[in-house]
């Protein structure tokens, strides 16, 4: 991997499209692999100019992550012709349950595309422009968001003869019937 | 079976003359060639794909024919973790089986739902919807365990009678040989599980109502 500096490849960016809203979210952990926190509305336009402008051919990674008050995507990318990366892009929600809608990256990285469905089907993100959003772990039909934080999970807890921690928090809720 | 005494059996076979039963050679035939379904789920599978190469060699035991297709198997091997997104499909494959059928649930995810039993996705036993004749623990088990299962099965159906009360499933036209398929519904399948081939384990402690096993003509309703 070349030495690679995510600021200057920033400071670039800035000057070549100076419309763009992009902050530097800076990682103070020695990995120092700082990211982008971008504006919805223009990850389209800076996806496209570091796949075509700065060779950013290769997205490893789409993951979410769910906040108290917003969800998050954060894509890694990699250039395998200037062995370089990871350049890491972060997109947020308005919010946790109307303003969901992100724009997709799938027609930029199609490898984004199983990855976004993924998102989509345990955070509950809409990527808008998406060719095929549908679920992909959970099956149609399945109600809720299972990664995020305030899933409910079906009562099916069965009798355990070694119950202990969140296992029997779980069993004297399922024999209480939530009392207590 | 038993119309001719062990010893002379033993005489005779000295002599060149060999007796056997109707029984013994179909059960002999039967369990010395148990193919099985050719399919995994998880990493058990992997373990059972070493049990059939030549290290430890599945064929000494007549298993070592994996059929691409549920038409042409005898022997399921559950062999990994079933989501419940993929317990309809196991059951349905095993539905297309044609009797005699068997099945080994191997590993622990198979039998109990293993490490994801307190998970929102994955069945907690594949007893829940199909028939299991040998359980094997472990995570993942080795082949020898998976090896030491066959054997099992092996005595199982060398104990099967043709006739008579005991005699097996597919010997006897009123028990089912398909079992039901579940649904999806919005969190988990419909119906959890099949109530007529396995029960919820009762709490020896605390469960407040206890579920009838069987409703009979003497209860209440």
């Amino acid at each position: 991997m070349n030495p690679f500096s995510t600021e200057a490849l920033l400071a670039a960016l800035k000057a070549q499209l100076p419309g763009v809203t992009v902050e530097l979210q800076r990682n103070e952990a020695p990995s120092a692999q700082h990211s982008w926190l971008i504006a919805a509305q223009d990850a389209v336009v800076v996806a496209q100019w570091l796949r075509d402008k700065e060779g950013f051919d290769f997205c490893s990674n789409v993951t979410g992550v769910d906040w108290p008050t917003y969800l998050e995507v954060v894509y890694h990318l990699y250039s395998i012709e200037k062995r370089i990366g990871p350049v890491i892009l972060r997109m947020r929600t308005g919010d946790r349950d109307k303003s969901v809608h992100l724009p997709s990256l799938t027609h930029v990285w199609r490898a984004a595309e199983l990855q976004e469905r993924e998102i989509f089907d345990l955070y509950g993100v809409i990527f808008d422009g998406h060719a095929d959003l549908r679920r992909i772990l959970m099956w149609d039909g399945f109600e809720g968001h299972p990664m995020r934080r305030d899933y409910v999970e079906p009562d099916d807890y069965e009798y355990e003869p070694t119950a202990h921690d969140h296992v029997a928090e779980r069993a004297s809720k399922h024999t209480t019937g939530g009392a207590e | 079976m038993g119309q001719i005494d062990q010893n002379l059996r033993i005489e005779l076979s000295k002599q060149g003359i060999v007796t056997t039963t109707m029984q013994e050679l179909y059960n002999w035939g039967r369990r010395s060639s148990v193919w099985p379904l050719n399919f995994g789920l998880a990493c058990c599978a992997i373990e059972m794909i070493a049990a059939s190469m030549a290290r430890f060699d599945i064929a000494r035991f007549g298993a070592e024919v994996f059929r691409p297709s549920p038409r042409q198997a005898d022997l399921m091997i559950v062999a990994g973790t079933v989501t419940k997104k993929m317990a309809p499909m196991v059951v349905r494959l095993y539905n297309q089986m044609p009797e005699p059928k068997y099945v080994i649930a191997m590993g622990a995810c198979a039998i109990s739902g293993g490490p994801f039993k307190q998970g929102y996705n994955v069945l907690k036993g594949i007893d829940r919807f199909i028939p299991v004749d040998v359980h094997i623990p472990g995570c993942p088990p080795r082949p020898e365990a998976l090896l030491h299962a066959l054997i099992t099965l092996q005595k199982k159906i060398d104990g099967q009678p043709l006739t008579g009360e005991d005699r097996p499933r597919h010997l006897n036209a009123d028990l089912p040989s398909e079992f039901l398929v579940p649904t999806y519904g919005p969190n988990d399948l419909i119906p959890a599980s099949n109530l007529t081939l396995w029960r919820p384990p009762q709490s020896p402690v605390a469960e407040p109502a206890e579920v009838p096993l069987a409703t009979n003509a003497e209860g209440q309703k």
